[in-house]
């Protein structure tokens, strides 16, 4: 997976850092913070992602059944990096890079590799805007932790999500077939 | 049942030849290997070719290999309509980092153009 793949030539941005707490569209309080110890958030993350409709998966991703989900996550802790959503104290939003190598101890300088993007938001708290406010303090967030190059694959027929994403400076990189990728420089 | 089986140069592609080789065995389905021409892939048509005919010959399957040339997507799909092929079976896609399945173009190709039921290996 060490394809290096076509980026815009300018910086998007700059984008906002966590932490924050902002209203959404629905008048909620949203705290928007990084988990720089992802084994403290963890538990939060496996919870909501137990609750997350099964019909929202993308790609295989999020996996069913809190075991698996807790699987997955533990596979890519490790390395990546992490902004969650909490509404009162639940996690209800969250947004993931992973390093693309496969030796991620050995990263010496986060700008040397690109990174992949996932977001999720629980389905009773989508279209209230939580989705870009997530999207956007992680690539502020990235950018503090000197990562330069992200992208992320898409499903195609995915209009909003690419809509989202096309808005906050993601380009389609000309990859295309069931998935569309996109990548932004920051 | 009579199997077309089209891999290119990836381990995803030994994968899937290895799968169908055991499921041959078990069913005793007929069997031929099309190696079609992916110039970017790990392995060169004719180190596959060489591959596929050892996998065979280790499994005691009897098949025919074939290797296409042009087009990897298009080539198979003709091929498979060509013969009388029951089924066609291809890699089921590879993993992103983030554990996210990928389907490539030649999978898409095959998917919405072959005229026989497509088996995709995971």
């Amino acid at each position: 997976m060490a394809d290096t793949r076509p980026y815009p030539d300018e910086s998007a941005g700059p984008f906002p850092a966590p932490p924050t707490t902002l209203e959404d569209g629905a008048g909620r309080q949203i705290e928007v913070l990084a988990s720089d110890d992802f084994e403290d958030t963890l538990e939060d993350v496996v919870e909501m992602y137990d609750q997350f409709d099964p019909t929202d998966r993308a790609q295989g991703i999020p996996p069913t059944g809190e075991e698996r989900i807790r699987n997955w996550l533990e596979t890519i802790a490790d390395e990546s990096v992490n902004v969650v959503a909490r509404h009162d104290e639940d996690v209800i939003g969250h947004a993931m890079l992973v390093p693309d190598t496969d030796d991620p101890a050995s990263i010496e300088d986060n700008a040397d590799i690109e990174w992949e993007l996932a977001i999720f938001v629980l389905q009773a708290y989508q279209r209230a805007g939580i989705g870009t406010m997530l999207l956007e303090h992680l690539l502020g967030h990235a950018s503090t932790v000197g990562i330069d190059r992200v992208w992320l694959t898409v499903e195609r027929w995915n209009n909003p999500a690419i809509a989202l994403y096309e808005r906050v400076g993601f380009e389609s990189t000309g990859t295309e077939s069931f998935e569309q990728e996109m990548a932004i420089r920051l | 049942m009579n199997v077309l089986v089209g891999i290119v140069g990836s381990d995803e592609s030994i994968k899937t030849l290895r799968r169908t080789i055991d499921r041959t065995h078990e069913v005793g389905d007929d069997l031929t290997v099309a190696v079609v021409d992916k110039p970017e892939a790990k392995r060169s048509q004719d180190a596959m070719a060489e591959r596929a005919r050892e996998l065979l010959s280790e499994a005691g399957v009897d098949a025919e290999i074939v290797q296409l040339e042009g087009d990897p997507g298009s080539s198979l799909v003709d091929y498979a309509e060509q013969g009388e092929y029951d089924q066609l079976v291809i890699g089921g896609g590879t993993l992103s980092p983030m554990g996210k399945i990928q389907l490539g173009p030649i999978t898409e190709f095959v998917l919405l153009n072959a005229p026989t039921t497509v088996k995709l290996v995971r």
